[in-house]
């Protein structure tokens, strides 16, 4: 079994006290820890306005867990939270196959531009002083509608 | 007396079609269009990611929804990825799904 890469967000609700935090921050990892995973990262954002109302709370208590293991795991996890009280969204997004997509394409593009600068008689890597990359036309307005919508 | 009855008739209706004709390839041929650039290509994001609201709001205008391809000029690849990037985003409440 090849291990995964999810990342779990939950949202608390906003009146959690720091040990309802701590305490379900512990609990996540009891269930990893019990089922052969590992925590690689643990990020709490903190409270944040959300953008919508859901039941009557305005704000969120949002905690980031970046977690390797198995899909089983995750299913637990999410089953787990889908009936713990106090919180009022969760999400969990498997990253690890994006993750590799993009680096391929970080490489190919690397790749291709050393190919083309050796083709054009140039060293391989960008030397200081070359000036910008690309001369873009692209100014960054933006009208949808007639309206500017650059936020 | 038969062709001032004709008179106003006669050019009005020809103006109007003249006017309608001006319009139409003044909106086409007269408004100078940039050339539009997909942001995530110009730009090397390769991972449109959902945490990321600061880069997605850019693309959700003040009703919501996701701005169309034919505004932003994003690529059909780069489209499909921030469209998935905004729906987990909105489950989260980071975006809305409709406001106003």
């Amino acid at each position: 079994m090849s291990a995964r890469t999810y990342e779990l967000i939950y949202i608390l609700k906003p009146e959690a006290t720091e040990q309802e935090v701590a305490d379900l921050q512990a609990q996540v990892e009891g269930i990893v820890q019990r089922l052969g995973g590992s925590i690689e990262k643990t990020e709490p954002w903190g409270r944040r306005k959300l953008a919508y109302e859901i039941g009557k709370h305005k704000e969120g208590f949002y905690v980031l867990h970046v977690i390797q293991g198995s899909g089983e795991l995750m299913k637990e996890i999410d089953r787990r939270l889908k009936v713990t009280d106090g919180l009022i969204r969760h999400l969990v997004v498997r990253v690890d196959e994006r993750q590799i997509v993009a680096e391929r394409a970080r490489t190919k593009r690397q790749e291709e531009s050393r190919r083309r600068r050796v083709a054009r008689g140039l060293p391989p890597e960008r030397q200081p002083g070359e000036g910008p990359q690309r001369d873009s036309d692209d100014d960054g307005d933006m009208t949808y509608d007639g309206v500017d919508v650059e936020a | 007396m038969a062709f001032g009855g004709r008179k106003p008739s006669g050019p009005g209706g020809r103006g109007k079609s003249a006017a309608a004709g001006d319009k139409q390839g003044g909106q086409r041929r007269g408004l100078f269009r940039r050339r539009k650039v997909c942001k995530f290509c110009a730009d090397r994001i390769d991972d449109i990611n959902y945490k990321d609201v600061k880069l997605l709001s850019g693309f959700v205008p003040e009703r919501g929804k996701v701005l169309p391809r034919r505004i932003s000029g994003t690529c059909a690849k780069h489209q499909r990825a921030l469209r998935v990037a905004i729906l987990r985003a909105r489950q989260l409440a980071l975006l809305p799904y409709a406001s106003d």
